[in-house]
C-alpha cells in the first residue's frame, strides 16, 4: 500500500477512535487512582493525536513548501 | 488588595511587552500586522495556542465539566487535539506559503485574488467581522468583572462588605469594591488597546506567549495545591463513584452520543477564525509549523485536563451550583483550599491570563485596514504607513466602542456569550470554503458565495429557532422536546439549544456549506487560466501552494 493511503487510513482511524462508545457508562478502572477510564482514554487519545501528527510531519510533510521557502523572497516588494 | 496588585503588575508587564515590541519593530505593514513573518517555532507555538485560549474556553470547560462530567474533555479538548493540528498541517502551512509568496495578510485577500472577485471577499469579511465582534465585547466585560471581583472590600468578619446605593430610585445594599466594573473595564481596555496599538502582531504574540507560560505554571501549582489540601483526588473520585448522584459525572451519561460526535466538527472553526489564520502568516519558516502541529495536542492536554478534573471534583465540595454559577469553580476551589494570599495570587494570575481579547481586536483591525481601507483604494493612494495608522486608529475605535457597549449592555452579556457559541459553528461551517480554495482548482466565487450565504442563513435560522422556542426548553437532564411535532425528531429543543435530529446545528451547517460550495462551483465558470496558473503552478503537485495538474486537466 502506498504511504499516502496508509497515512490517510491512520488519520481516519484516529478520528473514529474518538467515538469510544464502549466507555460511555464505565467508571472503572480508575487509572492512576483518580482518572475514570473514559477520561483516561481521552488523555491517551491526546497522546495518540500528537504521535499521529509526528508521523504526518515525518512522512507527509509538503516538501515543496520547504523548497518554496528557500526560493521565495521575504516580501513581493523585495522581488522588484 | 494582594490580588489587585498581582493583576496591576501583570498589566504593567504586558504593557511593557507591547512597548518593547514597538521599539523592536519597523513601520512597515507586514511588521505591524504579521510581525514581519518572523516568529520562531516556540513563540509561534505558544502564541498560537494562547490566541485560542480564551476565558470562554478555559473557565467554560470547568463550568461545563461541573454540570456534565468528565466527557467534557472528549467534547472540547481531545477532538481539538486532533482536528486543529490537522487544520494547521493542511491549511495553515498553505496559507503561510501563499501569504509569503503573494503578500497576503488576511484570508479575504487570498479569496479575492483566488476567485478573481472583490465582492466575495467583502461578503466573507462582513460575516467574519460580525462573528468576531462579540468576542471583543465579552473580553472587555470580562476585564471589568475580573477587576471588580478581585478588589472586593472585605469586612471585619471576613465577608464582603456591603454599602447602600440607589438603584432606580430605591436604596439597595451592594458589595463594595475598590475598583468598579466601569473603571476595571476601562483599565483593561486601555492596557489591551495600548499594547495592540504600539506592538501590533509582535506585541500581541509575545503577550500571548507570556500568558500561556504563566497559565501553564500557575495552573499546575493550583492543581497540585488543591489536590493536596483535599487529601488527593483519588479519595474524592472514589467517593463520587460510590454516590449514585455524582457517579454519572464520572461517565458520559449526561452527554448524548450524537452531540459528542457533532462536537468533533467544532474545532474546524479554528483555522477560519481570522485571528488564527492571520497568526499562521507570522511564522518565520514553514518548518516552524512542525513543532506546533506535534505539540498542540500536548498543550491542550496540559491545560484542559486540570480544568475538567477540577470542574468535576468541585461537585464534591460545592454541590448544587446552577448553570452560570459553576463557571467560577476553579476560583472557588482555590479560595477554599489554599490560604487567602496564595488563592488571591493564583486566582488573579489565572484570571489575568484569560481576560483579554487582544488577538481578536488586532485581527479585526488588520481586516479593516487590509480588506476595506487598502482594498478600496486607500492602499494605493496613501501608501503603506497609512495602512498601519488606519489599523491603529481602528484599534482605538473598536476598543472604545466595545467598552461603551460593555458598559451599557452589561446585563446582556448572555446574548454576546450566546453569539460566541453560534460563531464557533459559523466559522466551522466556513472551513469547506477554505478547503475548496486551497485544494480544488474547479472551485468558483459563486460556490463560495453560495456556501457563505448558506452559513449566514443557517446561523440566523438557528438563532431564531433558539429564541422562539425558549418556552419549550426542557430542564437539564430532561428529554428533548420536538419543535415541530409534524416533523418528528427533525428539530429538537434541548435545555441548551436547538438540535437537528439529535445532532448540533454545526453538522448540517458544515455539510450544507460543502454541498453549496461544490454545486455552486460545478454550475459556474472556473477562474481564468492566469489565476489558476498563479495558484496551481504547473509542475508542482496537489494544492494551491504545491499543485501539479496543468489547468487543462481541470
Amino acid at each position: 500500500m502506498k504511504k499516502t493511503t496508509l497515512l490517510t487510513l491512520l488519520v481516519a482511524l484516529v478520528y473514529l477512535l474518538h467515538q469510544d462508545f464502549w466507555n460511555w457508562k464505565k467508571i472503572e478502572p480508575l487509572v492512576l487512582g483518580f482518572l475514570p477510564i473514559g477520561l483516561a482514554y481521552h488523555v491517551g487519545y491526546s497522546l495518540v493525536a500528537a504521535a499521529t501528527m509526528a508521523l504526518l510531519v515525518r512522512f507527509a510533510w509538503p516538501k515543496q513548501l520547504d523548497a518554496d521557502e528557500k526560493s521565495t523572497p521575504r516580501r513581493p516588494e523585495d522581488a522588484r | 488588595m494582594i490580588p489587585a496588585i498581582i493583576v496591576a503588575a501583570y498589566l504593567c508587564v504586558v504593557l511593557y511587552i507591547g512597548i518593547f515590541a514597538f521599539r523592536k519593530g519597523t513601520s512597515s505593514k507586514e511588521d505591524y500586522f504579521v510581525a514581519g513573518r518572523s516568529l520562531g517555532p516556540y513563540v509561534f507555538l505558544l502564541a498560537l495556542f494562547g490566541t485560542n485560549m480564551t476565558a470562554f474556553a478555559i473557565l467554560g470547560s470547568s463550568g461545563l465539566a461541573y454540570q456534565r462530567g468528565i466527557g467534557v474533555y472528549g467534547l472540547m479538548a481531545s477532538a481539538s487535539g486532533l482536528v486543529i493540528p490537522l487544520c494547521l498541517f493542511f491549511i495553515g502551512t498553505r496559507l503561510w506559503a501563499l501569504g509569503k509568496k503573494f503578500g497576503h495578510v488576511t484570508q479575504v485577500q487570498y479569496f479575492r485574488d483566488r476567485w478573481e472577485c472583490s465582492h466575495i471577499g467583502t461578503v466573507i469579511f462582513a460575516l467574519t467581522a460580525a462573528m468576531l465582534v462579540p468576542y471583543i465585547i465579552i473580553g472587555v466585560m470580562g476585564g471589568g468583572h475580573t477587576l471588580e471581583a478581585l478588589t472586593t472590600v472585605m469586612g471585619a468578619d471576613g465577608k464582603p462588605a456591603l454599602h447602600e446605593v440607589m438603584r432606580n430610585g430605591q436604596a439597595v445594599m451592594e458589595t463594595k469594591h475598590w475598583v468598579s466594573y466601569e473603571v476595571g473595564g476601562a483599565i483593561v481596555a486601555l492596557v489591551v488597546m495600548s499594547y495592540v496599538f504600539f506592538g501590533g502582531m509582535r506585541g500581541t504574540a509575545w503577550v500571548n506567549t507570556f500568558q500561556t507560560l504563566l497559565f501553564l505554571g500557575f495552573g499546575a501549582i493550583a492543581f497540585v495545591l488543591i489536590s493536596k489540601n483535599l487529601g488527593g483526588f483519588d479519595r474524592i473520585i472514589s467517593e463520587m463513584a460510590a454516590d449514585p448522584k455524582t457517579a454519572p459525572l464520572l461517565t458520559r451519561q449526561r452527554i448524548p452520543m450524537a452531540e459528542f460526535f457533532s462536537y468533533t466538527l467544532i474545532p474546524l472553526s479554528a483555522i477560519m477564525f481570522p485571528h488564527i489564520a492571520i497568526m499562521c502568516m507570522t511564522a518565520e519558516k514553514v518548518s516552524s509549523f512542525k513543532k506546533t502541529i506535534i505539540f498542540y495536542p500536548i498543550c491542550i492536554l496540559l491545560i484542559w485536563l486540570p480544568c475538567v478534573v477540577l470542574g468535576v471534583v468541585a461537585v464534591h465540595q460545592f454541590p448544587g451550583l446552577k448553570v452560570g454559577e459553576s463557571d467560577d469553580v476553579i476560583l472557588r476551589l482555590l479560595t477554599a483550599n489554599t490560604d487567602p494570599l496564595l488563592a488571591g495570587m493564583l486566582g488573579a494570575a489565572i484570571m489575568a491570563c484569560v481576560m483579554a481579547s487582544d488577538s481578536q481586536i488586532l485581527a479585526l483591525c488588520t481586516m479593516f485596514s487590509q480588506d476595506v481601507f487598502a482594498h478600496y483604494g486607500g492602499g494605493q493612494k496613501f501608501g503603506e504607513k497609512a495602512q498601519v495608522w488606519t489599523g491603529r486608529i481602528f484599534v482605538i475605535l473598536i476598543t472604545t466602542l466595545a467598552y461603551f457597549i460593555g458598559l451599557h449592555l452589561e446585563d446582556k452579556a448572555g446574548i454576546f456569550e450566546l453569539a460566541i457559541r453560534f460563531a464557533f459553528s459559523g466559522f466551522a461551517a466556513l472551513a469547506p470554503v477554505m478547503l475548496a480554495a486551497l485544494f480544488w482548482k474547479r472551485s468558483t466565487k459563486w460556490g463560495a458565495l453560495a456556501a457563505t450565504l448558506w452559513v449566514a442563513f443557517a446561523m440566523a435560522g438557528t438563532w431564531w429557532l433558539f429564541d422562539s422556542t425558549a418556552a419549550l426548553a426542557p430542564k437539564p437532564g430532561q428529554p428533548f422536546v420536538q419543535i415541530f411535532p409534524a416533523f418528528g425528531d427533525l428539530l429538537l429543543r434541548s435545555s441548551s439549544g436547538v438540535l437537528v435530529h439529535g445532532y448540533l446545528p454545526v453538522l448540517p451547517m458544515v455539510l450544507g456549506s460543502a454541498f453549496f460550495m461544490v454545486m455552486g462551483s460545478l454550475l459556474t465558470k472556473p477562474p481564468g487560466l492566469a489565476t489558476l496558473n498563479k495558484y496551481f503552478p504547473p509542475g508542482n503537485h496537489g494544492d494551491a501552494a504545491t499543485s501539479s495538474l496543468s489547468p487543462k486537466q481541470i
